[in-house]
């Protein structure tokens, strides 16, 4: 029998994106992973289990990228509930009032020819 | 102490051309300048060197290359690429690979013209899918990251901030070659154009070309040659991360790991530098460095560098250069940080020099502050 993977780690991340869910991972300990990998960090765990987040977190760090002759936007850690970080962005409002501490919802963004769909954040007021 | 305390010294140092180079210069080009200069800025030549380091990103098998162009075969060579941090692990390296007898006289170099052919172009991208649908401004976001979190969690200021770079362009009026000299205010930097808040142009290294070398011998080598030898007392490398979102704690570096390894080798503290040469390829990581070094408590960093503090005639010199904000940035700017630690010791900074310098520390920063890496320099007399 083969030990070769079958699928890599970010195929299925995507095959969870195509379904609207943010995919992470976690050890058998119950330990989240993030990004999502063939061996855990630290113990070099393999056969991690998929998980799917709730898409609800916090900011953990933001700044606005300004580039030349274009429109600002947000750029930021996103602390999920789960206990995983990510980077993400955090749409729907002017990327100067995002600030660290506010809540936020995951928000798949769908894909296009070119691009796989990934997921953004809206500000949840109420979460 | 570690076994390894002094056995190689600096010996010669040079700067390549810097700035913007002559059209068409290759960034091998620079490194074979730059290693000419530093062996007769000591007295060795190039059949003397059995040793060659170096790392850039303009050329991915750099040792093949510079050993070609200078037509050289050494005996051993290391081109470990940890980012602009990469030429204090060589020093590192350089002490182990003496001490097994496997050379005896190094050059560390390094070469870039990333501001003649464009940043992009020097310095290719590798995709990321866990960070490229965000387009985050490589790598002035990163470390834009960084600092909000520095800011919300310790009450750091832009203006503190500012005044980094501030003290790096007080520094830089002082030094010749040099590429920015204007005046320019803690106002002027906040007012610049925003890169990726809280950073504006003026929070950011400058994109420049430039590279150069240092030679590394032993003490008894060291003895005969042209310049006073600047030994290497104690060093420190960590690795924490490569990607900002995998960072443990976005305000505690690598350098509160290597610092206390350089230190500890050294057998001598903070209190005991006399100058710094700090890799600050932003505001912020000269703040984090002074405090993750233990120069500052964490959290004061702001408080620390502002009142002119860290600038010409302050308490404590840092970056007397310019620094990577004033001075020269040419993308791995951490060879030119051992440069003026090492100078400052020899004593030939010019109108920069500082009263007797005896301990030096330069620190190394790579990728997005993911590689820290530290080296405390003495003159003789601390042996």
């Amino acid at each position: 029998m083969s030990d070769a993977a079958e699928k890599s780690p970010l195929t299925t991340f995507r095959e969870h994106c195509e379904n609207g869910e943010l995919a992470y991972q976690v050890t058998a300990d119950g330990t989240p992973v993030y990004y999502p990998r063939l061996a855990a960090p630290g113990t070099g765990e393999t056969g991690l289990a998929w998980k799917v987040s709730a898409g609800l977190g916090t900011v953990h760090a933001t700044t606005t990228v300004c580039p030349r002759g274009g429109e600002p936007y947000d750029v930021s850690l996103i602390d999920l509930d789960e206990g995983f970080r990510m980077m993400s962005r955090v749409e729907g409002i002017d990327p100067m009032e995002v600030a660290i501490g506010m809540r936020v919802k995951m928000r798949m963004i769908p894909g296009a020819d070119d691009t796989p769909p990934y997921p953004v954040f809206d500000r949840a007021e109420d979460a | 102490m570690s076994d390894l305390r002094g056995n190689i010294a600096i010996v010669g140092t040079a700067e390549s051309d810097l700035g913007t180079v002559a059209p068409d210069m290759s960034p091998i080009d620079l490194v074979a300048q730059g290693i000419v200069r530093a062996l007769d800025d000591c007295g060795l030549e190039l059949k003397d060197v059995d040793g060659l380091f170096a790392a850039m990103s303009q050329s991915r098998m750099v040792a093949l290359s510079t050993a070609e162009y200078l037509g050289i075969q050494p005996s051993y060579f290391d081109s470990t690429q940890i980012g602009g941090s990469s030429f204090m692990a060589h020093i590192t390296h350089a002490q182990a690979a003496v001490a097994a007898g496997l050379c005896e006289v190094v050059v560390v170099a390094y070469g870039s013209t990333q501001r003649s052919v464009s940043r992009a172009a020097a310095s290719a991208r590798e995709p990321n899918p866990w960070e490229d649908p965000y387009k985050p401004m490589q790598p002035p976001s990163s470390y834009a990251l960084a600092a909000s979190r520095h800011m919300h969690q310790y009450g750091t200021k832009r203006e503190q901030l500012a005044e980094v770079a501030v003290a790096a362009r007080e520094w830089a009026k002082l030094n010749p070659k040099a590429f920015r000299q204007e005046d320019m205010t803690v106002k002027d930097v906040l007012d610049a154009p925003i890169i990726s808040y809280p950073f504006t142009v003026r929070d950011c290294c400058l994109v420049t070309d430039g590279g150069g070398a240092i030679v590394i011998t032993t003490p008894e080598r060291a003895k005969d040659l042209k310049q006073k030898p600047v030994y290497v007392l104690g060093t420190g490398e960590a690795i924490t991360h490569a990607m900002i979102s995998q960072m443990p704690d976005l305000t505690v570096t690598g350098a509160a790991i290597s610092g206390p390894l350089a230190f500890g080798k050294a057998g001598v503290g903070p209190a005991d530098i006399d100058v710094l040469a700090l890799y600050d390829a932003f505001t912020v990581n000269t703040m984090l460095f002074l405090e993750d070094l233990g120069f500052c408590k964490k959290g004061e960093g702001g408080h620390f560098v502002s009142g002119g503090r860290i600038a010409p005639g302050g308490e404590l010199a840092v970056n007397t250069s310019g620094g990577g904000l004033s001075y020269c940035h040419p993308g791995m700017y951490g060879l030119l940080v051992l440069i003026e630690a090492a100078r400052q010791i020899q004593g030939v900074c010019g109108e920069r020099q500082q009263d007797g310098v005896e301990l030096a520390l330069a620190h190394g920063n790579g990728g997005v502050l993911s590689s820290q890496c530290t080296v405390i320099l003495g003159s003789a007399a601390t042996l």
